[in-house]
């Protein structure tokens, strides 16, 4: 079997940033779950802040840069996705709205993802519900139940029994490896089709004697 | 091989100066732009059509009609004309009275135009774009072909017992070309009769249009009009030239920093880099242009962008003088060298109308 393709998105602004550190935890314990379940994984991080400038260049040009482009199509051909951003204004930042608005409305369609944020207070967590599974919802990708939100005491915190940090995180990865690996095919359309154009002309029924 | 410019229309402020120019300036801009190109030695002048502000040329048959009287040779083309908000049968007649009066130096490239709000004023929908270029263009071809039209279909009122008049020129209706920066549709479109696909790719990066220009070559060859090699292919291009690399770099920056299209975006070096926009000497426009033959294959039509973000008349001449003076001759040399012979030279009425008899004279021998 071929290595299953991770792909971590991290919208983070700061270096380091706490959306990342959620992301490598995510990430690692994704890895961790499929390497149990015997499968080989390729694992991608994709940093927006350092596509940030490619970024608004596609939203003015409408083409990506060299570098946004091939972050694209990591993120495009990618078995399963971690998307973990920082909670801005009541949702997702910036920054990884733009990212997704660059990327083809059809491209997830029935990508496995894991969506996870970071705030200053656990006031905000719902955020992941009423904006980040709608976003990929309505791109058609496969959301999993657990949503990861951690706010800035849960790093502190070491209260992981019950519904810890580090217990979210394993159940969150652990759904994520189940439908990566439970996904029959890879649903994304790679090629080109072009319907024939004798088929195209006869939707219109145009009629001439 | 033709060459030639196209030009968009939009009247914008000269960002050096912040002077707007008005309607007619540009009007009359556009025109000496197009007799400037038959005196450099272009073969192609093409206008945009547009409906709506900052954008002037809404009735391209008046202005190339104008243009047809002032000029001895250049072919008038479009770039593009909305085969989606036009009356195929407007289109018909126009196009074919253009012909007539410009002694067959007309072709036309359609296009669907992109402007949601322009399709309703036009009492159409963007979200049918597509089957409104299908179905117009299927239409437009009869009119030209049919001396009388029956016909009904989805978009337009039916015709009983209509002919188009004046009839096309020489009985050949204007060569078309088939424009499009997406969508493979059309690209099958131009490949199933046997028509001309022009790729403007000068915002994207090569390798977006390499895949829609193979898709129709490979489809013009299965419907039975030639190899692969044969189909017509056009490709657009943007420059800006002075003798000196770092002069054309340092008086383009600021048209091209507030150019409406991708200004306030990439740096012009990324968007040189990316795309085929070329800022400097004749040597490195004549250069990054030979490249495009070794990216799409031997094509048949190139055509420039030169005058667009307010770059003002007397400038956009003085590149004209500098394409027609320095670049095009060497272009037309070097794209003729290595280029197989089954290969076809950019369209002409003459040559459409010469290959016909010839065509016509052999059923006949055959007979």
């Amino acid at each position: 079997m071929s290595a299953l393709r991770l792909v971590v998105v991290a919208a983070g602004l700061s270096v380091p940033s706490s959306t990342r550190l959620l992301a490598d935890r995510l990430a690692g314990a994704t890895v961790g779950q499929l390497r149990y379940s015997g499968r080989e994984v390729d694992l991608r991080v994709i940093e927006l802040r350092d596509l940030a400038r490619e970024i608004a260049d596609n939203l003015v040009t409408g083409f990506p840069p060299p570098a946004l482009r091939e972050a694209i199509e990591a993120v495009t051909t990618a078995d399963g996705l971690i998307a973990v951003t920082p909670i801005f204004s009541a949702s997702y930042n910036g920054l990884f709205k733009s990212f997704v608005d660059v990327i083809d409305k059809d491209a997830l369609t029935g990508c496995p993802v894991l969506v996870a944020a970071t705030g200053g207070t656990a006031r905000h967590s719902l955020a992941l519900e009423h904006a980040m599974r709608p976003l990929f919802a309505y791109l058609r990708a496969v959301v999993a139940p657990t949503a990861v939100y951690a706010a800035s005491e849960d790093w502190g915190s070491a209260g992981d029994a019950g519904g810890g940090l580090a217990t979210r995180i394993a159940r969150a990865a652990g759904e994520l490896a189940d439908l990566m690996t439970g996904r029959p095919v890879p649903a994304h359309a790679t090629a080109d089709t072009v319907v024939p154009f004798t088929e195209q002309l006869a939707a219109l029924a145009v009629s001439r004697q | 091989m033709q060459f030639g410019i196209f030009s968009v229309g939009d009247v914008t402020a000269d960002p050096t100066t912040g002077r707007t120019p008005s309607e007619r300036e540009r009007i009359k801009a556009i025109v000496a732009i197009a007799l400037k190109a038959e005196e450099v030695g272009l073969d192609v002048f093409a206008t945009g059509e547009h409906h709506n502000p900052p954008f002037v040329p809404s009735s391209p048959t008046t202005m190339l009609g104008w243009i047809a009287a002032r000029t001895e040779r250049i072919i008038l083309s479009t770039a593009t004309t909305l085969i989606t908000t036009n009356d195929p049968v407007k289109i018909a007649e126009d196009y074919a009275m253009l012909q007539h009066l410009a002694d067959g130096r007309v072709d036309l490239m359609m296009g669907r135009g992109n402007t949601g709000p322009v399709y309703p004023w036009f009492g159409q929908d963007i979200r049918q774009g597509i089957p409104l270029a299908i179905e117009n263009y299927a239409l437009l071809r009869e009119l030209w072909r049919q001396e009388t039209v029956d016909w009904s279909g989805r978009f337009r009122t039916p015709l009983q017992s209509f002919t188009a008049t004046p009839r096309p020129l020489d009985d050949m209706p204007p060569f078309v070309w088939h424009g499009s920066i997406r969508s493979p549709e059309i690209a099958e479109q131009a490949a199933y009769y046997g028509d001309g696909f022009f790729a403007n790719h000068i915002f994207w990066p090569k390798e977006h249009f390499q895949k829609l220009i193979n898709l129709y070559r490979e489809r013009y060859a299965h419907y039975g009009h030639g190899t692969p090699e044969q189909a017509i292919v056009g490709l657009g291009g943007q420059v800006f030239m002075r003798r000196n690399s770092q002069d054309a770099v340092r008086e383009f920056r600021p048209y091209f920093d507030n150019a409406p299209v991708y200004g306030h975006g990439p740096s012009l070096e990324e968007f040189t880099e990316q795309t085929p926009l070329t800022v400097g000497s004749p040597q490195e426009v004549i250069e990054k242009t030979l490249t495009f033959r070794e990216t799409f294959g031997d094509y048949q039509r190139q055509l420039f962008l030169m005058d667009h973000a307010g770059l003002p008349l007397k400038t956009v001449l003085e590149q004209l003088d500098l394409l027609g003076e320095e670049v095009i001759p060497v272009l037309r040399k070097e794209f003729a060298k290595g280029r197989p012979a089954i290969v076809p030279d950019g369209p002409t009425h003459a040559a459409r109308v010469a290959a016909a008899a010839e065509t016509t004279e052999a059923l006949e021998v055959a007979k």
